[in-house]
């Protein structure tokens, strides 16, 4: 249970063509990925699947079985809003309560199954109390408890942690996979923060202008990205592009280098550079090189690497790992 | 220092406050005061605001020579009904402009609010003569068809911010719990709409109860409200002041009573869902 296929799936407001037609298979119990810039498309993709826009054109497939039409209540889906979406004059309790009594269970197995979920996810300390009288986290939870009791084919999850703050987004993207592996159900999840869709997908999708720009694992996205704009939005810092004679010299339009792959020294290499601004993490330093003729690149290094304010450092891109595009920005096979 | 100038800041404000609510309350408090007081006291040159003989006669004359409970029971049906008949019209536009609003949807608020930029007057002859020529003056369907009319604009705006506070997602997350579009209404979006509903009909019965223009204009006996209670004792025997403020006190108690027990929905209600 659980497999969700899209086939020629489009999506146009009036004139504008917000997702032109793309195709897409998620397989029963993956963790799917949305992940692309603001505006690209990725939460339109997500409400049609949910059922609440309709497709312009296209087919969707839940289990094999057609659903373009169908409402989404009939989906057997569940969805956690970016806002958690709680109704905020009923208790957590009712809240969580809420899907099965509209699929007309018995008060009995209502009851047993909000128990399981709550305890589940930490929620029966404050299951009477109002939604209004919990904090975000807490409201996080309960959006996710009302999602679970349904045992949906699939979760689908809109930005669901862009409302918490860093320590806590960190515990509950912990939590979210860990659910994902005890429940062992399909998960699609959109995010524009490429660390939540590093750490916890199965399977990204890259989103741009509603095109799907590539599809793969983690570090399949990582390794070997299809284009400019994947090998730009995956990795932090971001991958440095770089034009000119230095691609030039490649035989490339563009060629991309990390910023943890650059060998460092403060003698020699084959680009000599300025050092501009230094962010040290402690483990890490990442220093802003202004090189001439190239630009300004990012580097990694080591957190005790020496280097200051306008030092003069050298750096040789690791010419295995350099990424090299073509002048559609499409990557070049070695 | 700043402590100082706070205190001082606030002493002012409440001072400025007091002032202010004095002075709107200060005509009501002189008409209640006034139907206390004796014909000769109600006029005389150097009034008195406390210390004059206390009467009971004004109310015993006035409930002797006027059916109150008749206007009473007028001004009710026709508040409540033409704020009832208003909220059955206006929850469903209301409704459609908030959660599927289309690119006219503002313009249509806007021309609906403009009506009430009309002076009344201006349409007093044509809405006389349908009235007349339909049998519906001195009538209190008739009457509670025009306050309903001359309302719906501040309702449907009242109930379409109301409504717009509501987010959508809860609205969508109900779907995806699979409830049918009648347990969303039932279940959500009706508990959630409650108290904007109530605080609408709450300044719409306030505000139906006080209108006097056309419920002057329209009734003369069978269909009177309280407006014409009171006036029935302004010009045609001469003035009465201590009478006329006997009748304008027991006109005016009901809602002023319904509006201190509804204070803080009604404040909320004026405040047009601007705060939160």
């Amino acid at each position: 249970m659980g497999s969700i296929t899209l086939k020629k799936v489009a999506k146009r407001f009036g004139d504008i063509e917000v997702i032109p037609p793309l195709d897409l298979a998620i397989n029963e119990g993956e963790f799917v990925v949305f992940v692309g810039p603001s505006g690209c498309g990725k939460s339109t993709l997500l409400r049609l699947i949910a059922g609440l826009e309709d497709v312009s054109g296209g087919v969707i497939e839940i289990d094999g079985a057609d659903a373009t039409s169908l409402p989404p209540a009939k989906r057997a889906l569940a969805m956690v809003f970016q806002s958690y979406a709680l109704y905020p004059h009923m208790s957590v309790r009712k809240n969580i309560a809420f899907p099965l009594k509209m699929a007309g269970m018995d008060k009995a197995s209502i009851d047993e199954k909000v128990n399981k979920a709550a305890e589940t996810l930490n929620l029966a300390s404050y299951i009477d109390r109002r939604p209004g009288q919990l904090s975000g986290g807490q409201r996080q939870r309960v959006a996710i408890g009302r999602a679970i009791v349904r045992e949906p084919a699939a979760f689908l999850f809109d930005e669901p942690l862009s409302n918490l703050d860093a320590a806590l987004r960190g515990n509950m993207r912990i939590e979210i996979s860990e659910l994902h592996h005890k429940l062992d159900t399909t998960m699609i999840y959109v995010t524009h923060d490429q660390v939540e869709a590093m750490t916890m997908a199965d399977k990204i999708v890259v989103l741009n202008s509603g095109r799907i720009e590539q599809v793969g694992s983690p570090m399949d996205l990582y390794r070997e990205p299809a284009n400019v704009f994947v090998a730009g939005f995956i990795g932090s810092p971001s991958m440095n592009l770089i034009t000119g004679n230095a691609a030039t010299e490649e035989g490339a339009t563009t060629i991309g280098v990390r910023p943890e792959h650059f060998h460092l020294s403060m003698s020699e290499g084959k680009w000599q550079g300025t050092v501009g601004v230094s962010e040290n993490l402690g483990s890490d330093t990442f220093l802003r090189v202004e090189v001439d003729g190239i630009g300004t690149l990012t580097a990694r290094a080591d957190g005790e690497f020496p280097a200051s304010l306008g030092d003069t450092v050298y750096l040789t891109p690791d010419g295995e790992r350099m990424h090299r595009f073509d002048a559609s920005g499409l990557r070049m096979v070695r | 220092m700043a402590r100082a100038v706070t205190l001082n800041r606030r002493l002012f404000n409440t001072g400025l406050a007091w002032t202010l609510g004095l002075l709107i309350f200060f005509p009501i408090l002189w008409t209640i005061l006034t139907s206390f007081k004796t014909e000769a006291e109600a006029i005389a040159l150097q009034p008195a605001l406390f210390d004059f003989e206390w009467t009971l006669a004004n109310y015993q004359e006035v409930n002797s020579r006027s059916n109150y409970p008749r206007f009473f029971m007028n001004s009710v049906i026709i508040a409540l009904g033409s704020t009832l008949l208003g909220l059955l019209i206006a929850v469903p536009a209301a409704w459609a402009m908030a959660f599927v609003p289309s690119k006219r949807t503002r313009g249509i608020l806007m021309w609906m609010l403009s009506t009430k930029m009309l002076p009344p007057v201006g349409v007093l002859v044509p809405i006389y003569l349908l009235f007349r020529d339909s049998g519906l003056l001195d009538s209190r369907i008739g009457l509670v068809f025009v306050l309903m009319m001359v309302n719906l604009p501040i309702i449907v705006w009242m109930l379409f911010t109301y409504f717009r506070e509501i987010p959508g997602e809860i609205l969508e997350a109900a779907r995806m719990d699979g409830a049918s579009m009648k347990s969303e209404i039932l279940y959500v979006l009706t508990p959630m709409a409650l108290p904007g509903i109530a605080s609408t009909m709450l300044l719409n019965v306030i505000l139906a109860w006080n209108e006097a223009f056309w419920t002057l204009v329209l009734t003369t006996t069978k269909a009177a409200p309280l407006t014409q209670f009171i006036a029935s004792y302004s010009s045609p025997e001469g003035l009465f002041y201590a009478k006329l403020s006997a009748a304008s006190t027991m006109a005016i108690a009901p809602v002023l009573i319904l509006g201190w027990f509804s204070q803080k929905q009604l404040v909320r209600g004026l405040t047009f869902g601007a705060v939160k």
